[in-house]
């Protein structure tokens, strides 16, 4: 598309779509896992595993497909996001083939459940309803900011996800979490999906009340204090993670909501005194939690010296095991299916799927994995600066800060540097909605970015333009 | 917007930032110690992951690996004549961890001793598997025998030592237990576990090494030697000054003693009869703390790392001089273990040279190149060649004349010195049959120090005397060692 083909005398100047570096980017983020499955297949079984082909075929075309759509309907998206969750979404696909092929882990399933399901084939077919996803939202959602309309429905909309755990029949008990429910015979984490629809919420919430919360304030020891009535929603939200929390044992949920709803609510009054408030809010309502619920007491007991009650506590095992992970893989690791990660026993290749990575691929590869978590959460903070409109930058800012949250919880909390959450990590962890929601993240990312770097619609030719006409040399 | 978006984008990069230097820490810093803590099963995995290196005696191995269907642990460890062995072996369990050489020389077992470095670079070019290296032992297989045949199903336990290098040729504890009975992880083997951990007849516990018992009557040589040395007697065959009874010094109580004629007895007379009254009094003549120096130079108040560690042996420093005088016919506080009295007649044995009792000559590479080479060392010098002589002479006239006669071996000049040492509440309990001998050869070299202790035998009272239970054990040992050495 030609800009300067009308007679205006400015034209916009094209952006580089970039959309054949995204392609060049992607056909590394499909041959890089594929080269992993060759090589757990050649260490664990001394062979090229089965449907090498079918497995390297399906993710080249799930990765084309979506770079094909995004070509087509957001085509000045950033390029680096499709091709990095590509990347770790396939990665993860290999780890999760990897302690598929796990003896010990065999063995535990058969013992608790009585049989063994391999989840690989499971997260697979999950991937690809992931990519459909990820077409689908970009094929609807041609502007970000029509979700703005949805704001209400929004916040009724996570209330109801974010309870259905806890509804008697519906909701499913794994392992103390109240996170799941069940639902002919899928386990689906609502969880996983409030993060974005309450990041909608927030996002058009704080665009309207923006400047009732920044201006009407009184000062207090130099902190702008909000004024009672604006402080009404975000007591309401700080309660909600407080009974998520409670509820539903589970820490990383609500650490992740309400330090999304901070750092949402500082970008949009741009009042340090909200950090300090929610700083003292959440450490409050930590400090509470802390000692009163069990649950939580026993992960920070782990969490302070794994090893003094390694053999009495079974949280105090899986921490210490997850620990020892890292530790025996050293710098570079003991390589693909070489290692004895799967020690860790239940949630190897979910809650702890870091571990293995620890393990088999060393430091050297932890620190690769965090650096594309860590790109993909830069690109999202580049997609809130450039975005035009206060919705997408809040939006944008609201999805990456929760990201990164989720992503130094789970890492965190697998290391031992905090206290453990039952959270995932973003398309490495077995399971279905995490798999699903991560891909709608990106989905929309890839849209605002879109829209923040289409070049601005060329002025409509004005009449007056005919009359002061440059005479160009011809 | 966009100046609160970048602070939180810095906010974010710190998250990020926090996570790498967390995973530097534990990958890094963290690594060797995470890696190898007691918790972390990796290390057994790793150890029974290849097949292991074997403990060698006398050219043939007395271990071995069998492969299993588990899924952790690839190989188990057996044992060839368990029972036999165990004292010099240990075990290597995968569930119950690993003892004495087992342990101490797992690096070059397993082969991930650092030594082995190069050998395990080579393997990964040329394919081969990881293999362990060997622990070649000092140990002599018929004399072994001998002793735990002759021991049979009484309690006790044999050390043998070759006086002229310290190399140990025989160490026996019974009753003894097989290592191949829980070096699995089954429920057999924790079966067999919690069934040797509860026994009363303690069979987990290396007697030889790890076992104190009073000396009794055996530690005379001792008390002879430091007589000798401080120059308390000269000759031995002059008379000495003991009374009859003899009264221990700042008490009312008489000595006892079992043999007869011990008044002024010469010190060859009271050792072949072992009179309690002449030695007491020797040992009060030299004084406590020329007692104590004299043991600690044979080797009392310290462990020894043979490399497997015997414990220490005991001679109080802190005791009054009626506790000196009983200790020196080896009751009151004296304790020592089997490996001590052996020391004790190798040094003597040895013409007065004690050297270091060991039982690993070499650690092998898995192509048999040699990595580490035992050379004997000098431990002390506890007497002089003379009165090392002179207690040699002592000893021999035990076995020709006195209370060592059923060690005698024809042809062979054999010294030895038997006891019988009391314990319990007020001497109650059955007591310890002990007999310490070594044998020459006609060059008058030594190939063969040994001590034999017998706990508890059911034979009633009078019958043990050392001569009687201990000195046919320690005579069948030195018989396989001369025979072995002339062979």
């Amino acid at each position: 598309m030609s800009v300067v083909t009308n007679t205006t005398t400015i034209g916009a100047i094209e952006l580089p779509s970039r959309r054949n570096t995204e392609l060049l980017l992607l056909a590394f983020a499909v041959v890089i896992p594929i080269f992993a499955y060759a090589n757990v297949g050649l260490s664990i079984h001394g062979k090229l595993p089965p449907g090498m082909l079918t497995y390297g075929l399906g993710l080249g075309v799930l990765a084309g497909l979506a770079h094909l759509v995004v070509r087509r309907y957001a085509k000045y998206a950033d390029p680096l996001l499709l091709p990095i969750a590509t990347l770790l979404n396939g990665l993860g696909l290999v780890i999760i083939y990897r302690l598929d092929q796990s003896e010990r882990l065999q063995n535990l399933a058969k013992r608790q459940f009585g049989g063994f399901t391999e989840s690989a084939p499971r997260q697979m077919m999950y991937t690809a309803l992931a990519l459909a996803l990820f077409a689908v939202v970009l094929l609807v959602l041609k502007d970000h900011r029509v979700l703005q309309r949805f704001t209400y429905i929004s916040m009724a909309a996570s209330l109801v996800l974010l309870i259905l755990p806890v509804v008697p029949g519906l909701g499913a008990d794994v392992f103390g979490a109240k996170i799941w429910i069940s639902v002919g015979g899928f386990s689906i984490q609502p969880g996983e999906f409030a993060k974005i629809v309450i990041a909608i919420f927030f996002a058009g919430y704080l665009m309207v009340k923006r400047d009732a919360l920044a201006l009407a304030s009184r000062r207090f020891m130099g902190l702008y204090l909000p004024r009672g009535r604006d402080l009404g929603p975000i007591l309401m939200i700080w309660a909600m993670s407080l009974l998520v929390l409670v509820f539903e044992n589970d820490l990383g949920t609500s650490l992740l909501f309400f330090g999304m709803f901070v750092i949402m609510l500082y970008v949009a009054t741009e009042r340090t005194s909200w950090i300090v408030i929610g700083l003292l809010m959440s450490i409050g309502g930590a400090v509470v939690v802390g000692t009163t619920a069990s649950h939580v007491k026993v992960r920070v007991t782990a969490w302070l010296d794994p090893f003094a009650c390694y053999s009495k506590s079974g949280a105090c095992e899986q921490v210490g095991q997850s620990i020892m992970s890292f530790g025996s893989g050293g710098v570079l690791g003991t390589g693909w299916g070489q290692g004895n990660s799967d020690l860790i026993g239940f949630a190897a290749n979910s809650d702890f799927i870091f571990s293995t990575v620890g393990e088999e691929l060393g430091l050297s590869g932890v620190m690769a994995f965090l650096l594309l978590y860590g790109l993909i959460i830069e690109r999202g903070v580049r997609t809130a600066l450039a975005a035009r409109d206060p919705f997408g930058k809040l939006f944008a800012i609201g999805l990456s800060g929760a990201f990164s949250l989720q992503i130094f919880v789970v890492a965190g909390g697998v290391m031992g540097l905090i206290p453990l959450t039952g959270m995932t990590m973003p398309f490495l962890a077995s399971g279905g909605s995490s798999v699903l929601a991560n891909w709608v993240l990106i989905a929309i990312l890839i849209r605002i970015s879109d829209t923040a770097r289409r070049p601005a619609p060329a002025p409509a030719p004005s009449p007056d333009s005919e009359m002061t006409q440059v005479v160009r040399p011809s | 917007m966009n100046k609160p978006l970048r602070r939180i984008s810095l906010f974010c990069g710190l998250l990020v930032l926090a996570l790498l230097i967390r995973t530097n820490w534990l990958q890094y810093v963290q690594a060797e110690e995470l890696s190898t803590r007691k918790e972390n099963r990796r290390v057994q995995i790793a150890q029974y992951a290849t097949e292991r290196g074997n403990i060698i005696v006398q050219g043939q191995p007395v271990t071995g690996s069998a492969v299993t269907d588990g899924s952790d642990f690839k190989y188990k460890r057996t044992y060839i004549d368990g029972p036999l062995w165990a004292p010099v072996t240990g075990y290597a369990s995968q569930a119950f961890g690993s003892t004495q050489l087992e342990n101490i020389d797992d690096g070059i077992l397993t082969g991930n001793d650092d030594r082995l470095f190069f050998d395990r670079t080579i393997g990964m070019f040329t394919g081969e598997k990881k293999q362990g290296g060997n622990v070649v032992t000092t140990l002599n297989a018929a004399a072994q025998k001998a002793a735990y045949q002759q021991l049979g199903n009484k309690k006790g336990a044999v050390a043998a030592i070759d006086p002229r290098t310290g190399a140990i040729l025989a160490l026996v504890s019974t009753p003894s237990y097989d290592p191949s009975r829980f070096a699995g992880f089954s429920k057999d083997d924790g079966k067999a576990w919690r069934e040797l951990n509860d026994s009363e007849d303690k069979n987990l516990v290396n007697r030889a090494l790890r076992e104190t018992y009073p000396p009794g009557s055996t530690f005379k040589v001792v008390t002879a030697s430091a007589a000798l040395e401080n120059g308390v007697v000269t000759d031995i065959n002059a008379p000495t000054d003991t009374a009859e009874p003899y009264i221990l010094p700042g008490t009312q109580t008489p000595m006892v003693n079992h043999a007869s004629n011990c008044e002024k007895a010469t010190l060859n007379y009271a050792l072949q009869v072992s009179c309690n009254s002449v030695f007491a009094n020797m040992g009060d003549k030299v004084g406590r703390d020329k007692m104590v120096d004299m043991a600690q130079k044979f080797g009392f108040n310290s462990t020894i790392d043979t490399p497997v560690r015997a414990f220490a042996s005991v001679y109080d420093k802190n005791m009054s001089k009626d506790g000196n005088a009983q200790s020196s016919i080896g009751q009151f506080n004296t304790a020592a273990t089997p490996l001590q009295m052996a020391m004790v007649t190798s040094a003597i044995a040895n013409d007065g040279k004690l050297m270091k009792p060991y039982m690993v000559d070499q650690l092998t590479a898995p192509n048999l190149d040699v990595i580490e080479k035992h050379e004997p060392q000098e431990m002390s010098r506890p007497l002089s060649a003379a009165n090392a002589q002179k207690v040699q002479k002592m000893m021999v006239n035990v076995v020709e004349n006195g209370t060592g006669t059923p060690a005698k071996i024809k042809g062979v000049t054999v010294g030895g010195k038997t006891g019988t040492a009391q314990h319990g509440e007020k001497n109650a309990k059955r007591p310890y049959a002990w007999f310490i001998s070594y044998a020459e050869l006609p060059d008058g070299s030594s190939p063969v120090a040994v001590a034999v202790v017998v706990e508890d035998s059911d034979a009633s009272r009078e019958d043990i005397t050392g001569g009687g239970l201990a000195a046919p054990v320690a005579k069948a040992v030195m018989e396989a060692v001369l025979k072995n050495n002339k062979g």
